[in-house]
């Protein structure tokens, strides 16, 4: 939540459920400096008293003496970048996104969007459009055109991906680590599941949710978005699943603000029309629902942003707060056991953190152990970078350390690529919150 | 509707954590709201009950002072015994790693700036720095932790008449950190004891950081019996690295607490937290709670005078969390508990009156140091610690309120912010816990 972000105005045609949104009557300063231009962060950087709280939350400084930190990406930054003749610095590339910033400033400044911007114009301006850096990235950050492509023939690509003549093509040509195996794409996708299976299973005139699944969970772990549904579905909600692209984290987080925006604008037009019919947004992966809600308001003005922002929630979260789910896991009962439990940054960043560590207490036969506060430091496309997968694996460190001391051998976690780098730093098998309450409260599952 | 528990306390920092830990420790289910990560971050991590009077005149035992106070001051409210017993909790909750219970008497703790600062409760690792303390100290800056400026803060002690005689000195902190490297990147380095490359004549060689560090030190030592670094010592082994400086120098050594980032202040974040969490308190952070809900908030009226449940904002929408009880310690002017514009001053979530006087130039005094009016501002309660309408009937019956939010005292004149967060939190926390283990 940022000081910059696009105030909600009660009256504006793009909030089209004004009732619930919270009037916004903050004092205004005197304006004494000319209009400002678009994207201009000059008050949120004068916000900045230097106390350098979120240097100390920065897992990428922790790690790297050589990363100047959030404070000098953030207000330093733009303060320097308003001199005509200054660049900006390319340490920016170094930073992963994780925006534990955000919640580390005491004052509000809107870091993480400072950041963004400065990656999206150091990308834009100063980066060599045929560099190999470059070009890496775009694959990277648009993740879903390859995976949209290597879903058709699932078997194939999860062989080819799997060769080393094609790690060692990704690692010396692409600067990708082959250190990492990639993730197997599913042989049916979450989409294709939900055709076959002819759509909603449920339909409500007032219990009805729009499901923003994310790339994630459509081609590589379907099992996560099927458990979604049942679940909601169990609780009498109908479920649509509208058309969308990537929510834009890759992108934001490689500075590729072009991208991002085409795929936001979809998704908003696509979602913004659904929650005029009543439908709230869910999404089951923490940092889609963060693009959604925090990064669309900060840096786009397609209409009906900041309604979608208001609209969409992660999944737990939304049946805490519109159904006794901790009563309906009280008389459940399943037979999963222990797990170690990671709150992905994106998650702590929205207040999810304490969530299904909460939740599972009130299940019989389950059992959730936070594993502490540090990221888990792959931050989505960061830890397949070569240069940056080292630092990837520092961070991630005493996570994996606490997992092992852990009294699990499944760890848990909402964020896809956490739980890729749970699953590489300590062999674990990781599981969504969600397949574990489909378990206990859904009778028949698909699967 | 269902996120519900047994009393919700919105606030993160000593106030809201004391009243969490009082609460749950009485076997309430305690959820805590903050916005941000604790503000515990900023402090200084001493922990004052009361250093100066009215008069500006420093206070040997604040215990014996607190009956003098004006009868708006909270500690009036809670009364002697009510800030000894959340002393004892305290002292429980943060175990061997605070000192200063012993005794009534303020400890005077030297501050980064070279004054002297009264205080009832501080870190064992600043303990070897006492002022009353008559062993010579020497302290040691390093060039690249500009907050302190150790050559000054000696000249300062000496001249504020300590019984000792202090120097103070810069020296480079051993190995290749950045120029601008974080408190918290020395003190991990110090707690992992990383080796670093260090240079001398014509050779380099490879040490551990605590012990390169002494060595540096060692020159500059001269007969010193104690020396006193920067509160870099470590995040999470404090002990330990001063152990280890200690037994290379063959010296006492301690932490001169600083601004923020602060060390001390997130060594007790973390001794609150457990405690807490052990206590079963669930914490909930990263939005702020702007509003609230009455049990008949349809209508607008609330026969019953009670708050149903508090909201938290993100982005346009708004999360209801249910409790029987609710504790208010958002802070003051500086935490956004107590909000002001050029109309009013305001306590924003509840909308709870904060008296003020209506010509905002009566809100402060003209001399910088003086007595201003505005450094009072705060909530009204009564003995049961709910906040007071202008009829002087509480708001809600459910609401109490704790810490800094509370108007009647200037915690930055009299030093006595952390008391008074600790001695009404635990208040507040406790009536909580009692009115919900009666309903039960």
């Amino acid at each position: 939540m940022s000081d910059a972000e696009q105030p909600i105005d009660p009256n504006d045609a793009n909030d089209v459920r004004e009732e619930e949104t919270v009037a916004n009557d903050e004092f205004e300063p005197v304006q004494v400096f000319p209009e400002s231009e678009e994207m201009d962060l000059r008050p949120g950087s004068d916000d900045c008293y230097k106390c350098s709280t979120c240097d100390t939350e920065c897992p990428v400084a922790q790690v790297d003496d050589d990363f100047p930190g959030p404070k000098f990406q953030g207000p330093e930054q733009w303060r320097l970048k308003r001199k005509e003749d200054q660049d900006i610095d390319d340490s920016v590339m170094s930073c992963s996104n994780c925006m534990r910033c955000d919640s580390a400033c005491p004052s509000d400044v809107p870091l993480s969007q400072m950041h963004n911007t400065a990656r999206g114009e150091y990308v834009e301006t100063q980066m060599d459009k045929l560099s190999r850096e470059y070009v890496r990235n775009r694959i990277l950050a648009n993740y879903r055109t390859m995976a949209e492509l290597g879903s058709k023939v699932p078997r194939l690509t999860n062989f080819v991906m799997g060769l080393d003549v094609t790690k060692w093509f990704n690692e010396t040509v692409l600067g990708i680590t082959s250190e990492r195996e990639f993730p197997e794409f599913a042989e049916e996708t979450f989409r294709e599941w939900w055709r076959d299976r002819g759509g909603p299973g449920v339909r409500s005139e007032d219990k009805r949710v729009a499901y923003f699944h994310g790339c994630y969970s459509n081609y590589n772990t379907p099992e996560v978005g099927k458990a979604m549904v049942e679940v909601f579905e169990a609780f009498g909600y109908e479920v649509v699943v509208p058309k969308q692209r990537c929510s834009g984290t890759p992108m934001f987080a490689n500075g590729m603000l072009e991208d991002a925006k085409r795929a936001a604008g979809i998704n908003v037009e696509n979602f913004s029309g659904l929650i005029e019919e009543g439908y709230d947004v869910i999404a089951s992966c923490t940092s889609c629902s963060m693009s959604l809600r925090q990064e669309y308001p900060e840096l786009f003005s397609y209409d009906g942003t900041a309604s979608v922002a208001a609209h969409t929630y992660e999944a737990l979260e939304y049946l805490r707060v519109h159904e006794d789910l901790e009563g309906a896991l009280a008389e459940s009962e399943v037979d999963a056991g222990e797990f170690a439990y990671h709150a992905p940054c994106h998650a702590r960043n929205q207040g999810l953190d304490g969530q299904a560590v909460e939740l599972l207490d009130h299940l019989d036969g389950a059992d959730a152990e936070d594993v502490g506060p540090s990221c888990s430091g792959i931050s989505g496309t960061y830890g397949w970078k070569d240069e940056k997968y080292e630092t990837s694996m520092k961070i991630g460190a005493e996570m994996f350390e606490h997992m092992e001391a852990a009294d699990a051998e499944t760890g848990m976690t909402e964020c896809p690529t956490c739980a890729m780098q749970m699953e590489h730093g300590t062999g674990y098998e990781i599981r969504h919150p969600l397949e574990v309450l489909a378990d206990a409260l859904v009778d028949e599952r698909s699967d | 509707m269902a996120i519900e528990d047994d009393v919700v306390v919105i606030g993160g920092g000593i106030a809201g954590m004391t009243a969490a830990l009082a609460a749950a420790r009485e076997g309430a289910g305690v959820r805590l709201l903050a916005h941000k990560e604790s503000t515990l971050r900023s402090a200084s991590g001493l922990v004052d009950v009361l250093g100066y009077d009215a008069d500006e005149n420093l206070l040997s035992d604040p215990f014996e002072a607190v009956p003098d106070l004006p009868e708006s001051h909270p500690y009036r409210t809670v009364g002697v015994e009510g800030i000894r017993d959340a002393l004892a909790l305290f002292d429980d909750a943060v175990g061997d790693r605070y000192r200063g219970g012993h005794t009534d008497r303020n400890a005077l703790v030297p501050t980064h700036g070279g004054s002297v600062k009264p205080t009832a409760r501080y870190p064992a690792s600043a303990a070897a720095g006492l002022a009353s303390d008559s062993r010579d100290a020497l302290l040691v800056g390093f060039e690249t932790v500009t907050d302190f400026d150790a050559p000054l803060a000696a000249a300062h002690l000496e001249s504020a008449g300590v019984p000792f005689s202090v120097r103070g000195t810069v020296i480079s902190f051993p190995g290749d950190f950045r120029v601008d490297a974080k408190v918290t990147r020395y003190a991990d380095a110090l707690d992992a004891d990383e080796r670093v490359e260090v240079r001398g004549d014509g050779y380099s060689t490879k040490l551990p950081v605590r012990e390169a560090l002494a060595e540096a030190v060692k020159p500059h030592l001269r007969g010193a019996e104690r020396v006193g670094f920067p509160a870099l010592l470590g995040q999470h082994r404090p002990a330990e690295v001063r152990e280890s400086l200690e037994a290379e120098l063959g010296a006492a050594v301690f932490e001169v607490p600083m601004g923020p980032p602060s060390l001390p202040g997130m060594r007790l974040e973390g001794a609150l937290l457990s405690a807490s969490r052990e206590a079963g308190v669930r914490f909930t952070t990263g939005n702020p709670v702007v509003d609230y809900e009455t049990a008949d908030d349809r209508e607008g009226t609330d026969p019953d005078g009670r708050v149903a449940a508090v909201r938290v904002e993100r982005n346009g929408a708004a999360i209801p969390f249910h409790a029987d009880q609710f504790v208010l310690a958002t802070g003051g002017l500086v935490g956004k508990g107590i909000d002001s514009d050029r109309e009013g001053v305001a306590e924003p979530i509840f909308d709870c009156r904060v008296a003020h006087p209506s010509d905002r130039y009566d809100w402060f005094a003209d001399d910088a140091f003086g007595d201003h009016p505005f450094a009072r501002f705060g909530v009204d309660v009564d003995d049961d610690l709910r906040p007071l309408d202008s009829a002087g009937d509480a708001e809600f019956a459910n609401l109490r309120a704790a810490g800094a939010v509370l108007g009647g005292y200037d915690l930055a004149a009299e030093k006595s912010g952390s008391g008074v967060s600790l001695a009404t939190g635990r208040a507040a926390g406790l009536a909580a816990a009692r009115e919900v283990t009666n309903y039960s």
